[in-house]
């Protein structure tokens, strides 16, 4: 009986609808960040992105581009210290993302605004209102239709889709719908195509699952989301068709 | 440490050993060899052949799924506590950005022998001292690794094995990155420590080198393809059954070095050293008078 | 004038916060060295993440914060050697998936039990209110931690260096690997208590990577990296007074300032001074 109840509120099916959206969004990145050896760029540009959102709320212009400009800074400038310095790209990485996230944290604090910090961290995908809406909807499209065509370079991608994706699980959690379903896909398949195919349908399911069961539990959305795409993992690591643990053995 | 112990002559006996990968196909299979203290012993085969997992094996880093291992009678756990075994890695495994200085380095060779809190001693900071002194890396001993040539690098990790006192020394890869000069230095240091009784075991592709320094060889291709005195075993036919299509041939004809030139070849190479078979398939060496002479003498030995 | 700046000293709670954070600093600043030179900053990340599930165990069965962290963080490298070790997965994304994993199920179980637990001194640390309970379980595990590298910093220097040469010589490198493993666990949760989970891997991490820009010589490294750390948390606590913000994000600021200086001016092997090099070579 819970399980329909849910879906009699409409900020539920908002939030499924536009859950899912990102959640496809994200699981198409994850494929092309798992295959790449990307995995925690993900990682390192969605904490990245938290002072570009402050200071381009405070200058009043798009949040997006303030945190793509961020996102960028972070690639950019990791790449850079790697490079004059003997810092391994991993520690540079380390090093400019938490400095980064860290500043964005002093600002948040230093500039009055109406933004939630915990919402920013964890996501706010039950508070969904109309006029986000839209960009959602056009962002997330227009990612997956972008490297749908392309099939390469998502570095200017990453960022914007980790902006909307805040949205739905918050710039903690994020990571995890940028790696796993990819990851996930990747023990199932071989071919591109079908691993798109399956990421997109984990992370989809487990947008329905996740919410069904947060709003039954009265539990965080966004980890009952994102847990739900590491069960979906570790199914197919023990009983995925070709490399399945079960299998090789 | 006493280090009298261990200066007797050290064995190493590898009894049919085999070794799987966890997809279960076979790493090596069935190999067996034995050294006496007093060789330098090259390993040979292609990328892959194994050589790696048979260093691994013999360092107890790789559990045989059958046959075993013996270093002086011991087992290569006792071996290894005893600092009988030491390893001198491949360049590329190592981190030169690492901060530690070349007397770190060596000092680190100390490490098996010291007690809980790894404080040199006197006695540490002598052999030592005596180590980079023989390597003639004592005057750079202040210097982080990285500043250092591709053959200074090397002979700090040979310092470091002399420090360690070890009478079994694995080289992996020595000479990748080594200018011919250095090449020569680390081969006389290495047959110094023949002359003391130690096993030297080289893993190498570079063939050309092999017959100037090493006594005998181990061919390896998951299976030992051949093994003995260098002489007998760098032949054609062996070398190919080891490296199949891999190897370059120069065949010089009869007429290019007849008569007119005074039977005498000139042969440039890039990097490594080439490996030349005079006329019916004997070893060229570079300096041949003073190889005969050693050979000869080494029959007259008992 | 000066006055203002004495402020903070008159407050024992912010007095108390600078010598913990100083201390819990020092300690984090002294592994980062290690850190960085195994290359395990993405280790450090991950272990980070993933105790903070033992952290809220340990909360809600009102365990000491070391079993709880220990537990987690040891189930969390469990889990990505042995994912790691079958499947064909890359390292880095076995670690994304497994630490998000078990951030989330610390978040699942935060929301769960709002009334016990509070999200936000667990992501963002809360040194200037910390109970006397907590505050003993972190100079505990700190000390602890401390005298484990004082002693054997040699071995992890080994460790970290070579570690086939460690385990020709006979040393316990699973041993040590494990150590680490606890070490870096234990340094998270106690870190996690001042800084907060979100930036504990920058505790982990930055100190280390500046004094690996000032020196050649690991024990100098060892001994700068925890000055860093322990000098930038304690001005850092001390700043929190004024920005009125997270301590956290301001002493992970100061130190990735720091960091920003000594990547230019570093004598050697700074920015400026690889110029100049590069400019002597080529006049």
């Amino acid at each position: 009986m819970s399980m329909f109840e849910a879906w009699q509120y409409e900020f539920m099916r908002d939030a499924l609808w536009m859950g899912s959206l990102i959640a496809a969004m994200c699981a198409v990145l994850s494929c092309f960040l798992v295959l790449r050896g990307w995995a925690l760029m993900g990682d390192a540009v969605s904490h990245a992105v938290l002072p570009g959102i402050v200071i381009a709320y405070w200058c009043g212009g798009p949040l997006f581009l303030g945190a793509m400009v961020a996102g960028f800074f972070c690639a950019v400038g990791s790449g850079w210290v790697k490079r004059v310095s003997r810092i391994k790209e991993d520690t540079a990485m380390g090093v400019v993302f938490t400095g980064l996230f860290a500043m964005g944290l002093v600002l948040f604090h230093k500039v009055p605004s109406d933004l939630h910090l915990d919402h920013i961290l964890f996501g706010h995908i039950l508070g969904i209102v109309e006029k986000d809406k839209p960009s959602i909807v056009v962002i997330s499209l227009l990612v997956m239709g972008l490297l749908w065509i392309k099939r390469r370079d998502l570095l200017f991608l990453l960022s914007v889709a980790i902006v909307v994706a805040l949205k739905s699980v918050g710039l903690v959690l994020v990571t995890a719908m940028l790696i796993t379903p990819g990851a996930t896909a990747f023990l199932w398949t071989d071919r591109f195509d079908r691993m798109l195919g399956v990421a997109v349908m984990t992370a989809v399911l487990s947008t329905l699952i996740g919410l069904t069961v947060s709003f039954a539990w009265d539990a965080s959305s966004s980890a009952c989301m994102v847990l739900c795409q590491s069960g979906f993992f570790l199914l197919s690591w023990c009983f995925g068709p070709k490399h399945g643990l079960l299998r090789g053995r | 440490m006493s280090e009298q112990s261990n200066n007797e002559r050290v064995s190493l006996v590898v009894e049919d050993i085999a070794v799987r990968y966890g997809n279960g196909h076979a790493a090596l299979e069935g190999v067996s060899f034995s050294l006496e203290g007093g060789t330098i012993c090259a390993l040979v085969g292609v990328n892959g052949s194994g050589k790696s997992t048979l260093f691994k094996s013999i360092m107890g880093f790789v559990r045989p799924s059958r046959g075993r291992v013996r270093v002086k009678g011991l087992s290569v756990r006792e071996a290894l506590r005893k600092q009988i075994i030491a390893y001198v890695p491949q360049a590329e495994e190592v981190d030169w950005n690492f901060p530690v200085s070349v007397w770190d380095v060596a000092m680190m060779g100390r490490y098996g022998t010291m007690n809980f809190l790894r404080i040199p001693r006197a006695e540490d900071k002598r052999v030592v001292d005596q180590s980079l002194r023989r390597v003639g890396m004592w005057e750079y001993r202040d210097r982080q690794i990285g500043e250092l040539s591709g053959g200074q690098k090397k002979r700090v990790f040979l310092a470091r094995a002399l420090a360690q006192g070890a009478r079994l020394i694995l080289l992996d890869e020595p000479f990748t990155g080594v200018d011919v000069t250095t090449e020569e230095a680390i081969i006389a240091l290495l047959r110094e420590l023949r002359e003391e009784g130690c096993v030297v075991l080289v893993s190498t592709h570079n063939l050309g080198s092999v017959p100037e320094f090493c006594d005998r060889v181990v061919l390896l291709h998951r299976k030992v393809i051949a093994y003995g005195p260098t002489e007998e075993i760098f032949t054609e036919s062996n070398l190919l059954a080891a490296f199949g299509g891999q190897l370059r041939h120069f065949h010089f004809e009869q007429s290019t070095i007849q008569s007119h030139d005074g039977r005498s070849v000139k042969v440039l190479t890039d990097d490594e050293r080439p490996l030349v078979f005079g006329k019916d398939g004997h070893l060229e060496y570079k300096n041949r008078e003073g190889r005969e002479e050693l050979l000869q003498k080494r029959k007259q030995e008992p | 004038m000066m006055e203002q700046w004495m402020v903070p000293f008159q407050y024992e709670y912010l007095v108390k916060a600078m010598v913990v954070c100083a201390f819990v600093g020092a300690v984090c600043g002294a592994l980062s060295a290690m850190v960085t030179l195994k290359g395990w900053s993405l280790l450090g990340d991950a272990l980070s993440h993933a105790v903070v599930p033992g952290v809220v165990l340990a909360h809600l069965l009102s365990w000491p914060l070391a079993v709880g962290s220990l537990i987690s963080g040891v189930l969390a490298a469990g889990a990505m050697t042995w994912v790691k070790a079958h499947s064909r997965l890359r390292e880095d994304a076995v670690m994304g998936v497994v630490f998000t994993t078990f951030f989330a199920i610390g978040l699942l179980g935060i929301s769960l039990y709002p009334s016990q637990l509070d999200l936000k001194s667990i992501v963002f640390g809360n040194v200037l209110a910390i109970a006397p309970k907590d505050l003993w379980q972190v100079i505990g595990m700190g000390g602890f931690v401390a005298l484990v590298l004082l002693l054997k910093w040699r071995d992890m220097m080994l460790f970290c260096f070579d570690e086939q040469q460690a385990r020709v010589q006979g040393l316990n490198v699973r041993l040590l690997h494990a150590v680490f493993l606890l070490l870096l666990s234990a340094m998270a949760v106690a870190a996690l208590m001042t800084v907060g989970a979100l930036l504990v891997v920058a505790m982990l991490i930055t100190p280390g990577a500046t004094a690996y820009l000032l020196t050649n010589r690991f024990s100098r490294m060892m001994i700068l990296s925890a000055v860093f750390g322990g000098v930038t948390s304690a001005l850092g606590a001390y700043a929190s007074y004024f920005v009125d913000g997270s301590t956290g994000a301001c002493i992970v600021s100061l130190q990735a300032l720091l960091f920003l200086l000594c990547l230019w001016w570093a004598p050697q092997h700074g920015w400026f001074a690889q110029r100049r090099r590069e400019k002597e070579v080529a006049s």
